[in-house]
């Protein structure tokens, strides 16, 4: 116990160096570019999120995310290092400078804000956790699931969840919980439980390793929010608003219907707004230290919000996760940008 | 143990017979007789063959008569609308060979990996084959201009004139075998060095290796990997952070030095006293006399834990996943998670597979060994 502070008060005392030295005089921003690369915290391996293809190269909806930054910095959305990390690393990551931008599904939470050195930029999915039944079962809603048995990873918030919510409408459920997300899919398909619950984004992908993926459903009821964003390290102003803004530029690329497709034909525009955003007036790249072309260059390289969504979770791809909260709002989901003005 | 000289020629044969030490390895017809020999015996065979066909059937349907051989996606390998589960999903392997032997290593730069890994066999193949000539000379080319040699065409650096390939880009059987071999080479020397200190009469260099090795020793690698790749980061300042594979080539290293360090110690201590003393009365120096005369003897003796600590170390190689470095068996886990290839089967495929790939490789090195000890048991008894 003596030691504890001793030994907390050394790593503060690196960390606060590190936020004075050399970085604080050279932005990150101004740090990537001079490196010629962006260096991007990632997931080892999340079906649709990012997992690597057959080539080995990295794809999915966070890894498209990375690109986009890389997009608007470069042009180019190749110019990314991808550094796979634990749950448990990417905090640390983040706080001693080894990555620029954590974009690893991390759900946002008031102490992600506030203890781990860490701010959140903006929304990119928001996933929830939910129900998946077999369908021949014939049940429509989680309220029908009295008594039933319900397959849940051990140690995770999912199982605190699934207790909540079953209190909170006075119903019964047999929990059957295992150690490892593996394991928990295996056993509800070999039946040996009615329900499996699990964040929906991860029913989704565990529903293709079942034996009859087609035979399953997801439930409407959503009980948990866990709204996944990038992060970026604390104190870093400029960085944070080009992370953040490139996010809201992919939401309102697909709001202005800007399209890999069209997005030359929408340059030659003449509506105001079509003009501002695509750098043809105005000057709102380089405020944020970007080129004015920088959607442009986002849309050309990995397409709008709409377009990444699709391509790695929605109906182009094998998940096919509805849209859902992550539509747009005025499509009936959250997504939605300030103007870009 | 050796025969009786001049057997007396009025002896019956069948006495004869007798004085000879017993034959070492049983005919085969004699070898089955004896697994039915008393009904005891033929219930235990009966037993024993059932719980082979019962654990080795499920094997081999799903290695080979289930499996799927062809196809390109992960349509290939579902069971289709009749439900139930099919064997083994190759194609899912063939199709992604490459990732598992490189990682992420450029597909128009692998023929650097590749001639390392010649270079690599070459070198192992000369200094292992008993008759090769100048063994020396590849013992000790294996532990200098190898690595540099490997180290250039896999990295690239700057005055190589080849396109640099940073490590985060390395992956699969290529950084298993990197680590490995990397961890062996140091860790031998290394260990040799810390046996010897353990045991020096000079009480700074004892103290200091012992608690090197104990402190090694009484840590779970995996700590010491968190600490490689997590805790030093904290304490350097930016930038001068080496690479991540280093760090954990290092940190395994080290681990595997403490542990091989004792193995030798062992043998060491297992060396009659006469022989210190018999080279100390021929005048021969501390350094002479232990790699003369004590070494030789002491490292022929413990080829077995030798062996053992190395392949060990081996499979410890996987552990290295959870500081986010891609082996063998990280790459295989990833890839089963991916959309185009998700199956019922495509998990255990992979593991089906990894599991192939270590056995081979440590067996060849348990036997490389267990031949080894009979030629140097042929050779002490020749003396």
């Amino acid at each position: 116990m003596k030691r504890a502070p001793v030994l907390m008060a050394m790593t503060c005392g690196v960390i606060a160096a590190a936020a004075n030295g050399a970085p604080a005089s050279a932005g990150v921003l101004d740090q990537v570019k001079q490196r010629g690369e962006l260096i991007c915290g990632s997931n080892p391996g999340l079906a649709g999120f990012g997992v690597p293809d057959d080539k080995g190269k990295w794809t999915g909806f966070d890894v498209d995310y990375c690109r986009a930054i890389s997009a608007a910095i470069f042009g180019d959305p190749d110019k990314v290092k991808y550094v796979p990390l634990t749950a448990k690393d990417r905090f640390t990551a983040l706080q001693t400078g080894e990555i620029d931008v954590l974009v690893r599904n991390t759900t946002w939470t008031m102490t992600g804000d506030t203890a781990v050195g860490a701010s959140f930029t903006s929304i990119n999915f928001y996933d929830q956790q939910a129900f998946m039944v077999r369908a021949r079962l014939g049940v429509k809603s989680a309220l029908e699931l009295n008594g039933a048995e319900i397959c849940v990873q051990r140690g995770t918030t999912n199982e605190l969840n699934l207790a909540d919510f079953f209190r909170a409408h006075k119903m019964d459920y047999k929990p059957v919980a295992f150690g490892s997300a593996a394991e928990t899919v295996r056993a509800y398909d070999a039946h040996r439980c009615d329900v499996f619950t699990s964040d929906s984004s991860a029913l989704y992908a565990e529903r293709l390793r079942m034996t009859n993926p087609a035979e399953n459903i997801v439930l409407p009821e959503r009980i948990s929010r866990e709204p996944f964003a990038a992060a970026v390290r604390k104190g870093d102003g400029q960085w944070f608003d080009v992370v953040r803004w490139v996010g809201f530029g992919l939401v309102a690329a697909e709001e202005a219907g800007i399209t890999k497709a069209n997005v030359e034909e929408k340059r030659a525009s003449d509506n105001p707004e079509l003009r501002r955003m695509l750098g043809v007036d105005g000057k709102l790249g380089s405020g944020i230290g970007l080129p004015n072309e920088w959607l442009v260059n986002i849309v050309r390289a990995v397409g709008n919000y709409g377009e990444i969504y699709e391509r790695n979770l929605g109906e182009n791809s094998r998940l096919k996760i509805p849209r859902g909260q992550n539509n747009l709002w005025n499509k009936g989901g959250l997504m939605y940008a300030p103007p870009i003005r | 143990m050796t025969t009786t000289p001049s057997t007396p020629a009025n002896q019956p044969p069948a006495h004869g017979a007798l004085a000879r030490p017993p034959q070492q390895a049983p005919g085969l017809i004699q070898g089955l007789r004896s697994l039915v020999a008393t009904p005891l015996n033929a219930l235990l065979t009966v037993l024993a063959l059932a719980i082979a066909w019962f654990l080795l059937r499920p094997a081999i349907e799903f290695l080979f008569i289930d499996a799927v051989w062809s196809g390109h996606d992960r349509a290939a390998c579902l069971a289709g609308e009749a439900g139930g589960e099919t064997g083994a999903c190759w194609p899912y392997i063939a199709r992604r060979l490459g990732y598992f032997i490189y990682g992420q290593y450029p597909e128009a730069q692998r023929w650097r990996p590749n001639a390392a890994m010649a270079l690599c066999a070459l070198n192992i193949g000369w200094a292992l084959w008993p008759r090769a000539p100048f063994r020396g000379a590849a013992l000790f080319s294996f532990v200098l201009p190898f690595p540099v040699i490997a180290w250039i065409l896999l990295y690239g650096p700057g005055f190589s004139g080849l396109v640099a390939v940073p490590s985060n880009l390395w992956g699969g059987v290529l950084v298993t075998l990197v680590i490995s071999i990397v961890g062996i080479v140091v860790s031998l020397p290394l260990g040799v060095l810390l046996a010897l200190g353990r045991r020096s009469q000079m009480p700074v260099v004892c103290a200091a290796s012992t608690v090197f090795i104990e402190v090694m020793r009484g840590v779970p690698l995996l700590a010491v990997l968190f600490m490689a790749n997590r805790m030093l980061p904290l304490f350097l300042p930016p930038g001068v952070l080496p690479d991540p594979l280093v760090r954990v080539m290092v940190g395994v290293s080290l681990f595997a030095a403490a542990g091989m360090a004792e193995v030798i110690r062992g043998g060491l201590q297992a060396l009659p006293k006469g022989q210190y003393e018999a080279a100390a009365a021929l005048g021969l120096g501390y350094w002479q006399m232990m790699f003369t005369v004590i070494l030789p003897q002491a490292l022929t003796l413990v080829i077995p834990g030798i062996v053992n600590t190395f392949i060990s170390l081996f499979k410890d190689t996987t552990l290295v996943t959870v500081v986010g470095i891609f082996d063998l068996l990280t790459t295989i886990d990833v890839s089963s998670r991916d959309p185009a290839w998700a199956t019922p089967v495509t998990a255990s495929t992979g593991y089906a597979f990894a599991a192939i790939f270590y056995f081979i490789c440590c067996y060849a090195m348990s036997r490389y060994s267990a031949a080894m000890e009979r030629r140097l048991a042929a050779a002490g008894s020749r003396s």
